[in-house]
């Protein structure tokens, strides 16, 4: 090896012993100096840059040879502040922020938000039917896409490369019918307070239907994949145990907990948007560990997919419907529509605000640049992610701007649990284990 | 809650678009939630009285509101009220610690606010704790709901708020020698403005806003 | 080697140029530095549909020092910003960088304390990819304009040339600071 001292290379005592930078290269040296340690425990730093830790996470391990004495986590590598940003932005305009939390399930964000500024202005009941359905699509479509994520790269980090490609193949059909519908693919900012965004173009529930058959078809070769491969239900079957008692003290909620056993899960107990009118089950394992998480996001895939039928069943019958509350004084003006120049005004509205009506250019002035008032008062709305509940304590103080918005992420709350997960196993498990939480870091972090 | 609000806003409920009156408008604060209270909270308020007798001196003000019930608790009983919350009224999960900074209301300007959900139940309640300023210390929960521990670090790295009792109160999404508490009203947003070819677009922060 | 700057400029060292041009941006392997919603996208250029393996790229190295190609994907928050020069630090020479997406670029739509208002603040830039965030195909368009300017650096004496000329231009230019336009 080369002489060449690396400056990054380093170890220094502190009060927990010996810690080593290793940088790649210097591993002798490292060996080396470890043996000379009178110790036999090494901290190991697996730094916020790292293929396997889901993000910016950042790992300290303390090991005795390969079996893992403590586990911390250092988390904040991406603290955006967005909920002090929100306090300087519109209600409205709190929508694009708050969608890339948690990146990978960005209607979810925006749902709980946009359900807690409903129930502030209090008009969860006025929010029209066609928005409801179309929330609870996209949100299920979402929750599809969200589980090809993490069960592509949960399956990469522990080595299977195939369902990787495969998940990201499903994701991207999911992906096409959410850039048909909301002309994005990511943080698409669709729901709004008081309704989504813009009504569906023509031709999606048609498009929706046939996306259903097919991702059907495909999640049977992913599930080939994984699903009774030995080596897969070795590296995790028994691995990252937590229990009933562990979760419910822990805060933990989401496939881990439906892991334990325990049915819960927001849509079926505190249902929300319309929930309470689709026949789905709730999906369950009792084996506490890794491979049960799996099955339990694989058999959700399916679930959404039954929920989504049944929404485009009913907006077949929901032709024309409003897409954003009544009131004028709340809901967004414009109806929006995509035009040869991307997404904006459609030329209905241009055309009666120019040239109909006045009142309805003067609401069009005053929501978008002011926005609508909130009465005063807090809430706290929770809706059901793919992660677990997450939740938005949204405060007013009566004005235009959101006083005081704090999300509780469920990544942020579940991530505790590795330490109580991997304390005690190898070093190969607290990947599987961190991958199975499937934290955001985005989410984590806000 | 602001109580006197002044500058420009716009008009609710009357003509008066203009917004740039000398208006002064005052929020009243709302009082304590009278019983009856609604659906599962007098049953959640009853149990409670019954398994913990010193409830009226414990409990500063009960606030039903859109469908939510508040218990705004004396900091010093917190522990014991949320004993009893997890043990006898089967409050087994706590959603975390959230903070509020309200500048305006003297020596209650720090809130911390707690999210409690009942499985068994399947009921939701919220415990608030207001703190001065001068004095940010609230007893920790991590020995009654583990997962407290990450929100009540998070709460004091935004907020400033001392949990006495938590076994590690660091800075967990700030870098660890950062100074300051972000979240708190009184701290800046910290944007720069943009400038392009002499235009400056301010920062948030600075920009033109209605109340 | 150092064989390119031995050679005196000529037709020799162009042809040299060529090659060794053609060979690094052909094979060039990104290092994983995958932050937040940009990484999904770069990942979906990686996956089956836009694919990266195309132009030789599909191998994340996991470790810079393998790497040549730093795409800073996402927002970099201050606390990662050390991160991010350590292994920009560990990476060898030739290496490049790419800011993909508006937060990397300039901070994007998070103008507060804790993002770092673009990433040239820590390290230097190549090639700046706007978007929230940008498709993959964005993405590899802004690789495709990597490969044509890796393709054309200069070696050895020529690039010498090269860096003088861009120090004497930068020096002659208007300050941006003393530029203005319409609205100044």
């Amino acid at each position: 090896m080369s002489t060449y001292a690396d400056p990054y290379a380093s170890s220094r005592e502190t009060t927990e012993g010996t810690v080593f930078s290793v940088t790649g290269g210097d591993w002798d040296s490292l060996v080396t100096e470890i043996g000379q340690a009178k110790e036999e425990r090494v901290v190991v730093n697996m730094g916020p840059q790292h293929p396997s830790t889901h993000g910016v996470l950042r790992l300290v391990l303390e090991l005795e040879g390969e079996t893992v004495t403590e586990v911390r986590c250092g988390i904040g590598y991406l603290h955006t502040g967005i909920e002090k940003n929100i306090e300087f932005r519109n209600w409205t305009q709190a929508t694009t922020f708050v969608t890339r939390m948690d990146y990978l399930a960005p209607l979810f964000n925006e749902a709980a938000y946009c359900l807690g500024v409903e129930k502030l202005l209090g008009i969860t009941n006025d929010v029209p039917e066609k928005a409801n359905v179309i929330r609870v699509m996209m949100m299920e479509f979402n929750r599809i896409s969200s589980h090809m994520v993490a069960l592509g790269t949960g399956a990469l980090e522990l080595g299977a490369l195939s369902p990787m490609i495969f998940c990201f193949r499903e994701r991207e059909k999911v992906l096409d019918i959410f850039e048909f519908i909301s002309g994005l693919r990511m943080n698409m900012a669709y729901i709004r307070p008081g309704g989504v965004a813009q009504d569906l173009p023509a031709g999606a529930v048609d498009k929706i239907l046939a996306t259903v058959k097919d991702l059907r078809h495909s999640f049977k070769d992913n599930e080939k994949l994984l699903v009774g491969n030995s080596i897969w239900m070795k590296r995790t079957e028994g691995i990252g145990y937590l229990d009933l008692a562990g979760a419910t003290t822990l805060g933990v909620t989401g496939p881990v907990i439906r892991a334990t056993g325990l049915p819960l899960d927001l849509r079926k107990i505190q249902p929300y948007s319309g929930y309470e009118n689709y026949k789905f089950d709730v999906v369950t394992a009792d084996t506490c560990d890794v491979y049960g998480r799996f099955l339990i996001r694989i058999n959700e895939l399916e679930q959404s997919l039954r929920i989504i039928e049944q929404c485009a069943v009913k907006l077949k019958s929901l032709e024309g419907a409003p897409v954003m509350v009544a009131d004028k004084k709340i809901a967004w003006p414009a109806q929006l529509a995509i035009g040869a120049d991307g997404m904006g005004n459609s030329l209905n509205h241009i055309r009666e605000i120019m040239g109909t009506s006045m009142e309805s250019l003067i609401h069009h002035f005053k929501l978008v640049t002011e926005g609508f008032r909130v009465p005063a008062g807090q809430v706290y709305s929770a809706v059901e992610s793919p992660r677990g509940e997450l939740g938005a304590h949204v405060v007013s103080d009566g004005g235009t701007r959101p006083y005081r918005v704090h999300f509780r992420e469920p990544s942020f709350n579940n991530l505790q649990s590795t330490s109580a997960m991997c304390e005690g196993s190898m070093v190969a498990d607290i990947i599987g284990a961190v991958a199975s939480i499937d934290p955001v870091m985005g989410g984590v972090d806000r | 809650m602001a109580e006197n609000q002044q500058g420009m806003f716009g008009a609710a409920g009357t003509g008066d678009t203009s917004g740039y009156g000398g208006l002064v408008r005052s929020t009243a604060s709302a009082g304590s939630a009278q019983r009856p209270f609604g659906g599962y909270f007098d049953q959640v308020a009853d149990d409670l009285e019954r398994a913990y007798p010193d409830f009226a001196d414990a409990i500063e003000r009960v606030v039903v509101d859109r469908g939510e019930l508040a218990l705004h608790i004396k900091r010093e009983r917190l522990v014991e009220v949320a004993l009893i919350l997890r043990d006898k009224l089967k409050f087994e999960m706590s959603m975390g610690v959230s903070g509020v900074h309200y500048p305006d209301d003297k020596d209650r300007e720090l809130h911390a606010v707690y999210h409690l959900l009942s499985v068994t139940n399947n009921q939701r309640i919220r415990l608030e704790v207001s703190v001065p300023d001068t004095d940010p210390h609230i007893p920790s929960l991590v020995e009654v709901w583990a997962g407290s521990n990450w929100n009540e670090r998070e709460t004091f790295d935004m907020f400033g708020i001392i949990f006495d009792g938590h076994p590690g109160l660091t800075r967990i999404l700030m870098p660890d020698d950062w100074q300051g508490h972000p979240q708190r009203k009184d701290y800046a947003l910290g944007g720069i403005g943009i400038e392009y070819k002499g235009a400056v677009t301010p920062p948030p922060s600075d920009r033109r806003s209605y109340k | 080697m150092g064989l390119e700057e031995k050679l005196p400029s000529g037709i020799v060292l162009t042809s040299v140029e060529k090659l060794a041009g053609y060979m690094r941006k052909n094979s060039l392997w990104p290092a994983t530095f995958g932050l937040a919603c940009c990484a999904i996208e770069m990942m979906a250029a990686g996956a089956g549909r836009y694919d990266l393996a195309r132009f030789g790229m599909e191998v994340f190295r996991a470790s810079p020092r393998q790497a040549d190609l730093m795409i800073v994907a996402g927002r970099v928050s201050n606390k990662m910003a050390p991160v991010l020069r350590q292994i920009y630090d560990q990476m060898a020479a030739p290496k490049w960088v790419i800011a993909m997406g508006a937060c990397a670029s300039s901070g994007g739509m998070f103008n507060n304390y804790a993002i770092v208002q673009g990433v040239d603040h820590v390290v230097p830039v190549d090639i700046y990819l706007p978007g929230c965030p940008p498709r993959p195909e964005m993405l590899m368009d802004a690789i495709l304009k990597l490969h044509d300017q890796i393709y054309d650096e200069k070696l050895g004496p020529n690039r010498e040339k090269v860096i003088k000329e861009v120090e004497l231009a930068a020096m002659n230019a208007v300050p941006t600071h003393q530029l203005k336009g319409l609205l100044a």
